[in-house]
């Protein structure tokens, strides 16, 4: 792709060939950036997602308290105790108006309100502060690279999901996806499936035997899953006819997305007929998902009711939060993928896509960005949802269920897709 | 031997595929999701509870009311309602409190005191607040019925010397009780 770059920048004159190449390296730069806050910031959502729906839940609030007290302000020169209380008295509001409900319901009369917003930034803050214990008998330098291991892949994994479609400008067009490969989702599979090294560095390095064995499950469950997880999407690839990414999202937003084809060229029996394959393929996939983030019910890699912590459980301060933060990104990624694949990626649904660009392309743009931030957050409720009901399951049955339902279930239904792909044209 | 055989629940195929056991579960926990963010949460009654889910946001509100007869708080000690200390520094709490935390140094009797038929008062008593459990030995101990545990449970000290608790902050926290003992009244 580079030498296509170069070829066509000697190709061209002298005057655009540099400024076709500043803008390409302008806009990936902005891209990536985008990209790298957008993971880092729903990292920190995530875990904050996690903690107030456990709670909400558990019939309890979750961690609501962390706010911006108003009385602080007080050191910065302001004169009242409580600004917001002081406000409504000034305007003469009673108690028991419905603006003063709000603003206490709100908690405004104490502090500013962040609904615990503020309490993953707090965690962070903690953990950094904590005493960094690095004990005596592990291998320094593995113990050290494998935090680093486990969260740099999702961050390069994120580099292909297309985030919106795109858009052109006068010099040139944009296309929102740092990195439009032709192979999108074998780059995530190849480079989520990197993070396994940290986590079985970790527990070898960590000279352990609880972490230890939470490092070789976590081995086996990748390796075991990875298998179902790539063969479950063969069928979504004969449908599209395309490893591109872009283009999945773009077939999607024009037929119908993968299991809620509504729209397109008309809702014919045939597509109806395709829901089986592509809903076996949603449920093994997302299931699959799951177990490569290692998440409840698949944390068997850090099952503490018989690993201690699992591979983590030698670590301290900011690399335990390191493991934590790389496997909430890998949540991300993972409910990125899904989104992508299988919920129509950035398009808006209904054919309003095509409506939007047609009228302004940077609107559709933005807007088919907050749709894709908005089924992200909807799939991550959905994997906080799943760890708070379902138990942990047990260790043969993962495999089981891996190697002996999952593998079997997959093949079967590539034939399956094959048939009525076959039939049907 | 009397042992119960118990047997395992058959599963139905409809139970061994998981998928509609799983969305049965999904849906039981996100009831209680839109309960507790409705503020409906089934024991919110009970527990009187104002904000989300069943909790009671603490230091806003508070239990004080709702607090059983039984509760177990910090110990303290009464005077008798002539006003009598009617702790006479025989030990038994000291000996019985398991963690250790009660510290009496007997002295003489005050011959000020309404009743001189005892031997030994305390000259000092000392609770520390750090190491004590709530258990409520001392007061079962007790043959004069001079130690309580109060309802007290708010003990929040900013350093261990502030832990300890004389015999003067024991008495103010236990004020003056009446009847029960009366094996020291002149009249018997």
């Amino acid at each position: 792709m580079e030498h296509n770059v170069l070829a066509s920048i000697l190709a061209n004159s002298c005057d655009t060939a540099c400024c076709g190449m500043w803008f390409y390296l302008i806009v990936t730069i902005l891209k990536l950036v985008l990209v790298f806050a957008v993971i880092l910031a729903f990292v920190v959502l995530s875990v904050w997602i996690e903690r107030r729906v456990a709670g909400w839940i558990q019939d309890r609030p979750g961690p609501n308290r962390a706010g911006i007290p108003l009385h602080l302000f007080q050191r910065f020169g302001s004169k009242e105790e409580q600004p917001c209380k002081k406000l409504l008295h000034f305007f003469g509001v009673p108690e028991n108006c419905w603006i003063a409900k709000l603003f206490r319901w709100l908690r405004l009369d104490r502090e500013i309100p962040t609904f615990g917003l503020m309490q993953p930034c707090l965690d962070g803050a903690k953990l950094f502060l904590k005493q960094e214990l690095t004990p005596s008998y592990v291998r320094k330098v593995y113990f050290t690279l494998a935090p680093m291991l486990v969260l740099g892949p999702p961050l390069v994994a994120a580099a292909v999901i297309p985030f919106a479609s795109g858009f052109s400008t006068p010099f040139g067009d944009v296309n929102m996806c740092v990195a439009n490969l032709g192979i999108g989702p074998l780059w995530i599979f190849a480079i989520s499936g990197l993070s396994v090294y940290g986590l079985t560095l970790a527990g070898w390095s960590s000279n352990s035997k609880y972490p230890f064995l939470g490092g070789l499950r976590a081995t086996a469950q990748l390796i075991s899953y990875e298998v179902a997880m790539g063969l479950s999407i063969i069928p979504l690839l004969m449908m599209f006819g395309t490893l591109n990414l872009q283009n999945i999202v773009q077939y999607q937003a024009d037929n119908g997305w993968t299991i809620l084809p509504l729209w397109g060229e008309g809702l014919t029996w045939e597509r109806w007929f395709m829901m089986l394959p592509m809903l076996i393929s949603f449920v093994v996939f997302v299931t699959c998902v799951f177990a490569e983030a290692n998440r409840t019910p698949f944390d068997m890699a850090e099952c503490e009711t018989d690993l201690v912590g699992g591979y983590h459980s030698e670590y301290s301060s900011m690399k335990f939060a390191s493991f934590f933060m790389g496997e909430y990104a890998a949540m991300v990624i993972g409910s990125a993928l899904v989104v992508t694949l299988f919920l129509g990626g950035w398009s808006i649904g209904f054919g309003a896509d095509a409506a939007l660009h047609a009228w302004c392309d940077w609107f559709a743009v933005i807007c088919q960005f907050a749709m894709f931030l908005i089924k992200l957050v909807a799939f991550i409720f959905f994997f906080v949802w799943v760890r708070w009901t379902l138990p942990r399951f047990r260790w043969d049955q993962v495999m089981k269920l891996g190697w002996l339902v999952f593998l079997e279930v997959t093949v079967a239904n590539i034939f399956l897709t094959a048939a009525i792909i076959y039939f049907i044209n | 031997m009397s042992y119960i055989p118990v047997k395992r629940p058959k599963f139905s195929i409809l139970d061994k595929i998981y998928v509609v056991e799983l969305v049965k579960g999904l849906a039981i926990t996100f009831k209680h999701l839109a309960l507790s963010l409705m503020g409906k949460s089934r024991s919110k009654k009970d527990f009187n509870g104002k904000g989300v889910g069943a909790c009671m946001p603490f230091p806003e509100q508070r239990w004080d009311a709702h607090m059983p007869e039984y509760y177990r708080g910090a110990p303290t000690l009464v005077r008798g309602e002539d006003g009598r200390e009617r702790c006479v520094s025989c030990q038994l709490c000291e000996f019985i409190c398991p963690a250790r935390a009660i510290k009496i140094t007997p002295g003489a009797v005050d011959p000020n005191s309404s009743c001189q038929k005892q031997e030994k008062a305390p000259a000092e008593f000392e609770i520390d607040m750090l190491r004590c459990i709530y258990c409520g030995m001392c007061q079962e101990a007790c043959p004069e019925q001079a130690i309580f545990l109060s309802k007290e449970y708010l003990i929040t000290p900013t350093d261990r010397k502030d832990a300890i608790r004389n015999k003067e902050t024991l008495y103010k926290l236990g004020g003056t009780r009446k009847g029960l003992v009366n094996k020291w009244n002149q009249h018997k």
